[in-house]
């Protein structure tokens, strides 16, 4: 009997607790209410009307039946504008523009006025005039670049297939090799090779006078050495030019390969082993599958690497130098701009010719 | 007559043995298995000279400069030592890491490459993704001018590029509201803004990889968050970027390395070398000469070699940790037409 006391007691207090509790609560919520309903109500009409908008959305969606199709693409549409609009913006503002002020500055004889503007005179053609008859540099320069440019250019190709073609294969260490490799493209930056350069001018004592005497030694022994040889195979003298001046180089053509060789690694990646299988099966020699599977499946990236290997080269040129130099040391805007011009145009007109020779032999599997 | 027999087999002598073995069939499999095993000894020995040298040609300098950045005075002056210094000191780091201020200035560099590199993916990738997924009027012009950014070279438009952040003007409303144009020389803001607005350091090529990524990942991901009722913008970034993670590391380490090494547009718009780590190199030597009295050019030598091990060490170490995932990148990304 005492629990049931206890209990009946107990559940007293308990209701009498929540009652109180349950008036605590209502005494609450009419104080706070005023603000908070306002607000609840406000959010409640919002969700009504999104999904009463969402209906009328669905609706017509639904009504329209085919149709919704082309409204749909439009959106599409607009949402691609909207995802290329930072580049597109860039593209006129600053690359159009660019190239407008840079034909007109080429055009005309620019002056820095002291309040920070400038005046730009009419000059016509004297600029590439003068680049072409009165410079004494340009001239030089730029056919130097142009023919280091044509002597580079498919050595590089050539070397980066070659080794792309061994570094395919698995060997023990590949990937230290491929890290190697890709080196210069990381420390590809001008202050380094700035500084590599001056460090090998001015080397006197130690390590670096000894490194490099023998360095001249074997070089200078070596070239001659082999030229004698070739001049006696009675080689015409431009292969023999050609081919010191591949020997020269070839330090740069391997710093200058990292990208293309990556390039043609993965293009040598995406050929299917099926066509080696069918290869193998018909009997076919390696030399035979290098030139009827693998080679032709490549042509499509030489296109991408000589495209890259070409503009890589023309920027790192002396033109550009000599361009930064006749603006910023000699304050010739006008003369600058039409060094600028001069290359680029070049430098397109060759891309321009050299993707077209190499496109009519490419050979595209899809 | 047993005997006999053995005995005559016995007698048959080594140069008869030879002939049947000459003539059998055995001698031309084992031949065969001779001369390939031979062909294929001499072409690895020939793959890994070849390779052996170009890695040697690679890495020489960069080899030298390191071994030269340990030498001590007595060590430059002896003939006698070649790569290996006999006395190696880092007395050399110490010095040239003060008169470059390198802690401070490499870590406001590694920042702005940093800030810069992901503007350029998040940009990059977008435009990339415009042109491979949306079909809209003059796509295909647009596109060929995006590859007309990657074939200009940016050399020839430096010009005009100087003048207009030198005097930065929109439409000439900054003039109206301040009476003259901002001159944005000796900051890194300019690079922002031509960073945000695609137009930065290759930002064409970067969009072309992405571009080629995009089109190469399948339709169906992107119907399917269509019809889970993703947005556009949603699904671009909680989807196809996610996908996209092999170009993304790519143009990351890309952009990340070549900012850093840049010094073309921070020459252009002439930062300040308290920003710039690569152009405290350029004055080091002059700042050795003149602060710290040593005048030997060799033994100065020593203090930029230094210089450039510290320049290098940051992007190597970024290399050689995603050195897997960038080469893989590049690989299946979409530089590969």
């Amino acid at each position: 009997m005492s629990k049931e006391k206890t209990s009946e007691e107990l559940k007293v207090e308990m209701l009498s607790q929540m009652g109180t509790k349950a008036d605590e609560l209502e005494i609450k919520e009419e104080e706070l209410t005023e603000k908070q309903k306002a607000k609840k109500a406000a959010r409640y009409e919002r969700e009504k009307k999104r999904e009463l908008k969402f209906a009328a959305k669905s609706e017509k969606r639904m009504a329209s039946g085919h149709g919704g199709k082309s409204s749909l693409n439009t959106k599409r549409m607009r949402h691609g504008y909207l995802f290329i609009l930072p580049w597109l913006i860039g593209f006129v503002l600053f690359y159009v523009k660019s190239l407008v002020q840079t034909v007109q500055f080429s055009l005309s004889d620019l002056s820095v006025q002291p309040t920070g503007g400038y005046k730009l005179k009419f000059v016509g053609f004297d600029n590439f005039l003068y680049a072409f008859r009165v410079d004494p540099q340009f001239k030089q320069v730029l056919t130097s670049s142009i023919g280091n440019m044509l002597i580079d250019v498919p050595l590089i190709i050539f070397f980066s297939l070659f080794m792309a073609l061994l570094l395919n294969k698995k060997f023990k260490g590949r990937t230290l090799v491929r890290a190697i490799f890709f080196l210069p493209v990381i420390l590809n930056a001008d202050a380094i090779t700035s500084a590599m350069e001056m460090s090998r001018a001015m080397m006197t004592g130690g390590i670096s006078s000894s490194a490099a005497e023998t360095a001249n030694a074997a070089s200078g022994i070596g070239v001659d050495y082999y030229m004698k040889l070739l001049s006696d195979l009675a080689l015409p003298n431009k292969v023999l030019e050609y081919l010191a001046g591949a020997v020269e180089r070839i330090s740069d053509i391997i710093t200058a390969s990292g990208v293309q060789i990556i390039i043609f690694i993965a293009a040598l990646q995406s050929i299917p082993s099926s066509m080696y299988e069918v290869a193998k099966i018909e009997g076919a020699t390696g030399y035979e599958t290098f030139w009827k599977v693998t080679f032709p499946m490549v042509t499509p990236h030489i296109i991408t690497n000589v495209v890259y290997t070409v503009v890589d080269s023309f920027t790192d040129s002396k033109v550009v130098d000599l361009a930064y130099k006749t603006a910023f040391d000699q304050m010739n805007y006008g003369l600058s701009a039409a060094f600028s011009l001069i290359s680029m145009i070049i430098t397109i007109l060759i891309l321009l010719l050299v993707v077209k020779i190499i496109q009519k032999r490419t050979f595209y599997y899809n | 007559m047993a005997k006999e027999v053995v005995k005559e087999k016995e007698k048959k002598s080594p140069m008869k043995r030879w002939k049947e073995y000459k003539s059998s069939a055995h001698y031309n499999n084992d031949m065969k298995g001779l001369a390939s095993g031979s062909k294929n000894f001499i072409v690895n020995l020939f793959k890994f000279a070849t390779i052996i040298g170009i890695c040697y040609v690679i890495l020489a300098p960069v080899l030298g400069i390191i071994a030269s950045s340990f030498f001590s005075n007595a060590d430059q002056y002896n003939p006698m030592v070649y790569m290996i210094p006999q006395n190696p000191t880092f007395e050399r780091y110490t010095l040239a890491a003060k008169r470059m201020y390198y802690f401070k200035t490499c870590g406001l560099t590694l920042l702005y490459s940093l800030t810069l590199m992901v503007i350029q993916v998040v940009i990059c990738s977008m435009v990339g993704y415009g042109f491979a997924r949306f079909n809209f009027p003059g796509k295909k012009f647009l596109f060929a001018c995006v590859i007309i950014m990657i074939v200009v070279p940016t050399d020839s438009i430096m010009l005009p590029l100087y003048m207009s952040f030198k005097n930065f003007d929109i439409f000439g409303i900054i003039k109206g509201i301040n009476g003259h144009a901002i001159n944005m020389m000796s900051t890194t803001t300019p690079m922002y803004i031509l960073t945000f607005f695609a137009c930065g350091l290759r930002s064409g090529l970067y969009i072309y990889i992405f571009n080629q990524f995009f089109r190469g990942l399948p339709k169906e991901i992107e119907e399917a968050a269509f019809v889970d009722g993703a947005g556009v913008w949603y699904t671009y970034f909680r989807i196809m970027l996610i996908n996209a993670l092999p170009s993304v590391v790519t143009v990351a380490v890309f952009s990340m390395v070549w900012q850093y090494n840049d010094t073309f547009y921070s020459s252009l718009f002439l930062m300040k070398s308290d920003v710039i780590v690569s152009k405290q190199l350029a004055t080091l030597q002059a700042n050795i000469a003149n602060f710290d009295k040593i005048m030997d050019p060799s033994i100065q030598q020593l203090y930029v070699s230094a210089g450039i091990v510290l320049i290098m060490l940051p992007v190597v170490l970024i290399y050689v940790f995603l050195q897997k995932y960038f080469i893989e990148g590049v690989e299946r990304s979409g530089i590969v037409g």
